[in-house]
């Protein structure tokens, strides 16, 4: 028993943020049809540039693979009329349509909302791209670090004296995170009241809300927020110290007097409780230099384990800045059953990380692989649409099933 | 007024600073009825995180509270009191969804996990969101944002292609860890709700921010898990990783394909040094970068961010300006799809507030109200809902149970 049970979507997402959002709905149990073709195969499944490695054919990345779990996929050329009439029928007995093509693009190929709506009015679309698909700026592209920039957050993220900083790959799973969060309400309402709708969705606008305390700082202020490293605008100590070993760091962060004198018990320093340099909170933070040179000071002589055992038993919030190397030996980590095996018909067992959630009674979970290219051709096209062998013959020939 | 996405759905709310009350914020910004409970006197923690409305402390002035908590109704009560805990418990009864973020230990020892609630609401679905989860060693380990981000994994990467390898791990800026966990946690409410809209029945779910943090470096994870890639923050030479300097600010570009590097060396005047066959190939261009970047750097330098911008992407080059909290209140685009709305609260009064990343053709995300006073709404829901006199009140009142 699966929390989405009986809910279909066809799936026209590609690239990370496009893909992990209809992931997260195939954990959750919905049957999630990807369309695609080798005139249009998703490029993750090619390439990774964030290593720069190139994979063989389009079964064999394990990046793809890991973003792709759970789901089933199809070949169908959008290029032919006859192609698109082959997704309609999909689209006819899905639930939802997902997309993350260029605003216009599948419109262009006629599959716009008002094409879908009469087709199956209760359908539930989603549209992401860059900015959005209405506004000056609507046919302007991205990737995941101009995300980043436009929204705010890498003005955010770095050092104060560095340039500012793009993240990493999350940005595109954050904006994901998000379509599949719209998706999920709107699947809610539909439950409640029939009805299907269309949702806009901005990656943009999607990672600006995440830079919300800025924003209300400067409309409250007129006050312009910069990163600023690990610091916190009141919170001190609140910043990873290096441990002994190599790169090896914990985070620390105080809120109170109580926190920090536990912190100076902890260390073995309870001379620090008296050093008028840290009375206080606001003096911790207006000190926070000498402050970290002095706990620096101590956290070296310990791995990033101890200094965080040590703390945390003394209720003082600290952790190590894992590296995803050691993550896969914390035996934390472990007890959760983040990651789980998959086997890949093409590339083997894989290790890839399952959903973030426990659910008592519909468990969310990695029941499969990402899908071969084309892998359920005939579970679809035979067993959902009824179509005939000579039909699909037919169709694979004229490379409409391509 | 047009019907709302959620407006079925009511929530419970017992949670503080950001990952929580974001997670139920979104709820409530598409109509479901949130009851935010906070301790009496002292309320929410972020209401004294600042920012405040012109730099005044006050807990009603408070621009991350304000934003965290718009749409709901806000009521106090200690229920660490025996008469607490009833109110508690009558209010549970009334609720199909209840979000807590208190340590594991406090709600066994209160007699308040699943088990005890379920027997006063049998098809109560209840959300736990707590910093390591419901298992494992680390469960009654403390954290703040800073922690849990270094926990996930991503902070350790980050900031991406530094330069100085002898620096700290740094974290997203703004909310982007705590609003993440948040995020997905909502969608895991909303799973639950959709499963309980079918059969009737409730559930328990479990999230911990470290696993939603790490589900957001999980294409990392992949990478070290298959292909034997560990992933740090360390420089490397890759194409144009970073924002590039123009004459009044930075710009993000990324030429990832062939046809975007081509378009961009066209841009540049087709140059003599871009003439290198190890650009014409994507793998051996993306590790070109220190023999491109400077380049790139150099013509870039001679513009303007905003006018170059726009150049780029009407070459279909994907750019983005690195933007500031007053960049985006000036964005036309975001202007243009009403990213922002003025919301009127009764101390703060008439504040601009970033709204969220989708559009809903059907039901709009809409301000009904301003966050919540604290316990503004004790009369509303105390008596109105559950009968209490406003003499009960009173007293408890003076006993400080609300």
């Amino acid at each position: 028993m699966t929390a989405l049970e009986g809910v279909r979507i066809a799936d026209f997402c590609w690239l990370w943020a496009g893909a992990y959002a209809t992931d997260l709905l195939a954990f959750l149990g919905a049957e999630v049809i990807k369309i695609e073709s080798m005139a249009r195969p998703d490029p993750s499944r090619n390439m990774t540039l964030t290593i720069g490695q190139a994979f063989e054919g389009v079964d064999h990345s394990p990046i793809f693979n890991a973003i792709n779990l759970n789901k089933l996929s199809v070949r169908i050329n959008l290029k032919q009329p006859q192609g698109v009439e082959l997704a309609k029928r999909i689209i006819g007995i899905s639930d939802v349509v997902s997309q993350n093509m260029r605003p216009g693009a599948m419109d262009n190929i006629g599959l716009g909302y008002d094409v879908l709506k009469e087709l199956k009015p209760d359908i539930i679309m989603l549209s992401s791209s860059a900015f959005g698909s209405e506004g000056p700026l609507r046919r302007y592209g991205g990737y995941a670090p101009s995300f980043a920039c436009y929204s705010g957050l890498a003005h955010l993220t770095g050092y104060s004296d560095g340039l500012p900083n793009p993240l990493t790959g999350s940005i595109d799973l954050m904006s994901a995170t998000t379509s599949a969060f719209a998706i999920i309400a709107a699947l809610n309402h539909r439950q409640h009241t029939g009805q299907g709708q269309y949702i806009d969705l901005s990656s943009v606008e999607s990672l600006a809300i995440f830079a919300g305390d800025a924003l209300m700082e400067y409309i409250m202020n007129g006050r312009v927020q910069s990163r600023n490293g690990n610091h916190d605008r009141i919170m001190a100590p609140h910043n990873c110290y290096r441990c002994k070993g190599e790169d090896k760091w914990v985070s620390i962060a105080v809120a109170t007097d109580e926190e920090w004198r536990a912190l100076c018990g902890a260390a073995g320093h309870p001379e620090w409780v008296n050093d008028e340099r840290f009375a206080d909170a606001y003096s911790r933070w207006e000190n926070e230099k000498e402050l970290d040179e002095t706990i620096s000071g101590w956290t070296i002589n310990y791995t990033h384990y101890e200094v965080t055992e040590m703390l945390q038993n003394a209720g003082v919030a600290a952790m190590p800045s894992f590296s995803n190397e050691e993550i896969f030996s914390d035996p934390h980590f472990k007890e959760r059953g983040l990651a789980v095996d998959v086997e890949h018909p093409a590339i083997g067992k894989q290790t890839v990380l399952g959903p973030p959630w426990r659910l008592s009674e519909t468990p969310a979970r990695v029941t499969k692989s990402a899908p071969l290219i084309g892998e359920h051709n005939d579970y679809v096209f035979k067993e959902l649409l009824g179509m005939s062998g000579e039909e699909i013959e037919r169709l694979t020939a004229e490379e409409i099933i391509y | 007024m047009s019907e709302r996405c959620l407006g079925h759905l009511k929530v419970l709310e017992l949670c503080n600073l950001v990952a929580g009350p974001y997670s139920t914020k979104l709820l409530a910004d598409l109509g479901a009825e949130v009851i935010k409970i906070e301790r009496p006197a002292v309320g929410d923690d972020a209401r004294r995180r600042g920012p405040f409305l012109n730099d005044i402390p006050d807990q009603e002035q408070c621009g991350l509270f304000l934003y965290l908590n718009t749409n709901k109704l806000g009521v106090t009560l200690d229920i660490t009191t025996e008469t607490g805990k009833d109110i508690l418990l009558e209010l549970i009864k009334q609720t199909d969804i209840f979000v807590e973020d208190n340590p594991p230990a406090l709600m066994e020892e209160l007699g308040l996990t699943y088990k005890d609630l379920r027997a006063v609401n049998p098809n109560l679905i209840m959300t736990s969101l707590t910093p390591f989860g419901q298992s494992g060693p680390y469960r009654d380990y403390r954290a703040y944002q800073l922690n849990t981000y270094h926990a996930g994994g991503e902070g350790y990467l980050m900031p991406i292609m530094s330069p100085d390898d002898s620096r700290e791990p740094v974290r997203g800026g703004g909310l982007a860890g705590d609003c993440t966990c948040g995020l997905s946690t909502a969608i895991v409410i909303l799973a639950a709700a959709y499963r309980k809209g079918e059969t009737g029945v409730g559930q328990y779910v479990d999230v911990s921010r470290q696993d939603v943090q790490r589900t957001m470096v999980l294409l990392d994870v992949a990478m070290y898990a298959n292909l034997g890639v560990i992933r740090n923050r360390f420089r490397r030479p890759l194409l144009m990783p970073l924002p590039m300097e123009c004459r009044d600010g930075y710009l993000m570009m990324s030429a990832l394909t062939d046809r975007e590097w081509g378009s961009l060396v066209e841009f540049m005047g087709n140059p003599a040094w871009a003439d290198d066959e190890r650009f014409n190939q994507w793998l051996s261009r993306h590790m070109s970068g220190d023999d491109i970047n400077p380049h790139v750097q150099e013509f870039v330098g001679q513009y303007n961010k905003e006018e170059l911008f726009h150049r780029l992407q009407d070459s279909a080059i994907a750019a983005a300006p690195v933007n500031t909290a007053e960049d985006l209140l000036k964005s036309s685009q975001m202007e243009y799809r009403g990213f922002f709305t003025e919301i009127e609260h009764s101390k703060a009064g008439r504040l601009k507030y970033p709204t969220a990343g989708y559009k809903f053709s059907k039901t709009p995300w809409t301000a009904e109200r301003a966050a919540p006073l604290l316990g503004q709404h004790n009369e509303d829901i105390y008596c109105e809902r559950l009968g209490y006199s406003k003499e009960d009140l009173v007293s408890m009142r003076e006993a400080g149970v609300i």
